[in-house]
């Protein structure tokens, strides 16, 4: 990816304005050439187009549960409990995927499931990735005490296997989509912290940096406008990859009743309920896992794809 | 005692045929040193490779046959071949560093050899065959003390990240040596180390060639090496053997304008007034050779007979060989 | 020296362990909300006598630095309080717990190892084959599976649906041993209780294999690709040179250099084994750590809670300093 870089002189002839509108508006021209190269360069890898596709077909899905789902996700008709899936004995086409215990159609419920898992996914991918970039931007590149201490937090979290650690907060703070998100995100940070402190430790070496301060750029714009355009495409694989093991995160406290509650449509918290049914209505909770791993799946091949793509390097081939 | 006649041989890849070796003739007699010469790329490594059959997929053998006293090495079975290697025929790599296993010790690898090819299996006696153990470690210990290893007993049990440079290639040639080969085939064996230690490793392979009576193939870019210490020189290009001959007829009597070219491009102390005269141009891509002449494009006495089709070796007398039409 | 070295990673692991003890303190005194109000809550109606001796047990009434200098001197003598819900001190409770879960992370770590190494150089030796590609696929599947949906699949399928494995706890009734480990696998040998021993075993299948498939996935995808780093290096090729079996060269000299990033990431992968705990065992009912952290925090008992999301940092902590120990052992070049 090019470095954001305009000789000094033009651009206080242009923008005597904002330097950061200025640079705004040369980074999204920059980004949306970017963007169609990389399409052309999707197309030679099939996996990673297959996972984008999965990947629109869910958000298509999610954006239009209302109009998609057949039925209401949160009444059911008790009279249709425990339906079996329409390709089974006693299964009707009415309920494709067969019906819970309380006679709610199962497709539907994770049709409206998918917004949770996508919307809890994206929101505290997005915020770890944004502290964690910038703590770890700061910490790489001022150094010193705030180095020091980042470093040292980052450690301690980091002597938590995930999963406790999310238990752990959300069994203080409660369940709840905000809490459920703050759980994630509170651990979340730190491998983008990390990520981003090695990266600006070592590009802040490189020669760029030093042609940026003698000509007198301040540490703001240089940072921003020349150390991250480099870093970034090594974020968002990062972050891509990352997605899929928060969703799953996110199911697994659904599950233990820990995060999102019923009657609100998690994934995990449907596997929950179904195991109750194991015996009889493996459907209540199979289902709904295969869509965790689906979405999940389609997830890193995307992500996979897009490391690929962005930098051919890290390929083991 | 080795005869490589009309060996071709190639890489099957998606942009072609890449014929690593064309026709290639060669042959090294008992207690000879030849020296393969060319640049990288030429094909000298795979012609070594190919004579103990260690070439990786997608490498096939075309044509010709490689005789080793007598019998066509291309034509035994895996188990006669794994029987050859490192016992009657055996080879030293370019990087030390990277040809040592780094998580064996040093003794362990130089006994292995001797293991295999059961080198001490008459020995009896001990519990756990510790008579036999104790035999190879002797030798391994002497190997290591023939080609200049200080400290064998100690030295023994070190791992390879603690030998220098230069101990490691003492080390593999050690290695080479444990089941007393009748022919050493280098490949590069100085190239990744300092100059000094380059002549003391020449110097170690010229007194096995003159004590143990081992042939030796010796593969090299660097044509001052091979006229040090070879008996007969090979000169490479692009696949193909251009000059071939007796040290002092090639060195001194340079007959190809490539092996003339590559003498200019030495620096000579003794000529002060020499500029160094590098051969303009670069080396073929293999995967793109065609009938005529490979060197053509660089050669400054080139004429239309040369591209017209394959240039066949003609003699320049006494055993001397070149593969240009100027001498035909 | 090297056992000094050794001394001085553990050392350094204490501030860290301190750390997590004063991590975990806070959570529970800055929760919103009275902790006894709390417990209280899930207690039903309880008299003031009771109310007054929780509190003073949590030393509520103190000042905060206070109640973290009572704490931390607590824990450093091994004392964790007593369970609200078991009246039991945490720490028998969990010492009761460990060994389950102790074996349940063997057990996956084993069942992971077992099979990854064997695909992984399959896959790498045989390049592109159909072979590889297959496990290679497979193993990108294992990767994005949550581990309860992949549990409870295999209970519907082998325990359900054909009956062949069991799919709850870790021993059937009936069966009576002296626990010596707690680990049912050792004792059972130690007694020489074959029924008893089989019967554990059976048990530990399923968890396993659910526990593990993450991480075999993962390792398979590390095997294969240090594999193809490996079998290109030069000494490779001079081991075949040497006339060694192909067999050989790939198990002897190539597993060997190859497998030096396989234990690497198996170490940093602990941590994963210890956090999916809490799930598998939840759902085949395992008595474990993890089950114990779930319940404890349903029925919120603030000190097991403590206790347990302590120990598993700990434990977390010593895992990884172990791997870092055993990891110079198997790599001559890294000096500690």
């Amino acid at each position: 990816m090019p470095v954001t870089k305009m000789p000094d002189g033009l651009s206080e002839e242009i923008t005597p304005g904002h330097p950061l509108i200025h640079l705004l508006q040369i980074k999204t021209k920059i980004f949306i050439t970017d963007l169609m190269g990389f399409v052309r360069k999707l197309k030679h890898h099939p996996s990673a187009l297959i996972g984008a596709l999965l990947i629109i077909f869910f958000l298509v899905v999610a954006f239009f549960a209302p109009a998609v789902a057949p039925h209401d996700p949160f009444t059911g008709e008790l009279s249709e409990r425990l339906v079996a899936p329409s390709w089974l004995e006693g299964g009707s086409s009415q309920y494709v995927l067969g019906t819970d215990q309380q006679g709610r159609d199962l497709l539907s419920r994770i049709i409206y499931g998918a917004r949770i898992s996508l919307w809890v996914g994206f929101i505290s991918v997005t915020i770890s990735v944004l502290i964690g970039t910038l703590l770890g931007a700061a910490a790489g590149y001022f150094r010193g005490k705030l180095d020091i201490f980042l470093s040292r937090t980052a450690d301690l979290l980091l002597a938590f296997p995930f999963l406790i650690f999310a238990v752990a907060v959300m069994s203080f703070l409660g369940p709840g989509l905000i809490n459920l998100i703050l759980a994630l995100t509170f651990k979340g940070w730190v491998e983008f912290f990390r990520l981003v402190r090695g990266e600006m430790l070592s590009e802040k070496t490189k020669e760029y940096v030093e042609a940026a301060k003698a000509n007198g750029q301040s540490n703001l714009r240089i940072i921003l406008s020349e150390v991250l355009p480099n870093i970034i495409h090594t974020i968002i694989v990062l972050a891509t990859l990352r997605m899929g093991f928060f969703i799953i995160m996110e199911a697994s406290l659904s599950f233990l009743g820990l995060g999102i509650q019923p009657p609100d449509p998690a994934w995990g918290s449907m596997v929950n309920e179904g195991r109750q049914f194991m015996l009889n209505a493996w459907w209540l909770s199979t289902f709904p896992g295969a869509a965790i791993l689906v979405l999940v799946l389609s997830i890193n091949l995307f992500g996979e794809g897009l490391r690929d793509i962005l930098d051919p390097r890290l390929k083991t081939e | 005692m080795l005869e490589i006649k009309n060996l071709a041989m190639a890489f099957e890849t998606e942009r072609g045929l890449v014929r690593a070796v064309n026709k290639v003739d060669l042959s090294v007699a008992e207690g000879e040193v030849m020296g393969i010469v060319g640049e990288s790329g030429c094909g000298k490594s795979v012609t070594l490779l190919n004579i103990l059959g260690l070439v990786p997929h997608p490498g096939k053998v075309l044509s010709g046959e490689i005789k080793f006293q007598g019998e066509d090495l291309l034509k035994k079975s895996k188990k006669e071949m794994r029987d050859i290697r490192g016992k009657d025929i055996a080879m030293i790599f370019q990087d030390p560093m990277t040809t040592l296993n780094p998580v064996f010790r040093i003794g362990e690898q130089i006994r292995e050899s001797m293991r295999i090819h059961g080198l001490f299996k008459d020995v009896k006696g001990g519990i756990f065959k510790s008579a036999r153990k104790h035999a190879e470690k002797d030798r391994a210990v002497e190997l290591m003390k023939e080609v200049g290893i200080p400290s064998p007993e100690t030295r023994y049990h070190n791992f390879p990240h603690e030998f220098s440079g230069g101990m490691q290639q003492r080390a593999l040639i050690a290695i080479g040596l444990s089941c007393k080969p009748k022919l050493l085939l280098a490949d590069e064996p100085t190239t990744a180390l300092d100059v000094t230690i380059q002549a003391q490793i020449l110097a170690l392979m010229q007194k096995i060639n003159q004590e143990h009576g081992a042939g030796i193939i010796l593969v090299t870019h660097d044509l001052g090496v091979a006229a040090e210490f070879c008996h007969k020189i090979a000169v490479m290009y692009a696949g193909k053997i251009v000059e071939q001959g007796r040290t002092e007829q090639v060195m001194e009597d340079p007959h190809h304008p490539y092996t003339q070219g590559l003498l200019r491009s030495i620096p000579k102390i003794s000529n002060r007034q020499d500029k160094i005269e590098p051969i303009p141009g670069g080396v073929p891509d293999l995967a793109e050779l065609k009938e005529e002449c490979a060197f053509y494009p660089r050669c400054g006495k080139a004429h239309d007979r040369c591209l017209s089709q394959e240039v066949p070796m003609f003699d320049a007398g006494e055993g001397h060989t070149v593969r240009c039409y100027l001498y035909g | 020296m090297k056992s000094i070295k050794i001394l001085e990673r553990l050392l350094a692991a204490i501030p860290i362990m301190i750390g997590v003890a004063v991590l975990v303190f806070l959570f529970v005194r800055l929760t919103p909300g009275d902790p006894v109000d709390l417990m209280m809550g899930s207690a039903g109606s309880v008299s003031q006598e009771e109310v007054q001796a929780l509190q003073e047990e949590f030393n509520l009434d103190k000042p905060l630095h206070t109640q973290l200098y009572l704490f931390l001197k607590n824990v450093a003598r091994g004392d964790l309080g007593d369970s609200f819900t078991q009246r039991e001190p945490v720490t028998n409770i969990i010492a009761g717990a460990l060994p389950a879960t102790i074996e349940l992370a063997f057990g996956a770590a084993f069942f992971a190892v077992l099979f990854a190494i064997p695909i992984g150089v399959y896959s790498a030796v045989k390049q592109n084959s159909i072979t590889d590609r297959l496990s290679m696929a497979f193993s990108f599947l294992g990767i994005s599976m949550p581990a309860f949906w992949f549990g409870i699949i295999l209970i519907i399928v082998f325990g359900v649906k054909l009956g062949w494995l069991p799919i709850s706890g870790r021993l059937d009734y009936g069966f009576n041993f002296p626990s010596v480990t707690g680990l049912y696998l050792i004792d059972t040998v130690l007694a020489r209780d074959w029924p008893a021993f089989k019967n554990a075993v059976l048990h530990l299948i399923l968890p396993s294999i659910a526990l593990g498939m993450q991480l075999l996935a993962i390792l398979a995808r590390v095997t294969r690709s240090s594999m193809l780093e490996v079998l290109r290096q030069d000494y490779v090729t001079l081991a075949r040179a040497k006339g060694l079996r192909e067999f050989i060269v790939i198990v002897k000299h190539a597993l060997r250099n190859a497998l030096i990033p396989t234990i690497t990431v198996l170490g940093i992968q602990i941590g994963v084994l210890l956090g999916g705990n809490m799930i598998i065992e939840t759902v085949f009912a395992w008595p474990g750590l993890g089950r114990l952290a779930v319940d404890s925090i349903f029925s919120r008992d603030f000190p097991l809670i403590q206790g347990v999301v302590m120990i598993y940092a700990f434990t977390y902590v010593i895992a990884n300093l172990i791997v870092d120990i055993l990891y110079t052992y198997i790599n001559p070049k890294i000096t500690l």
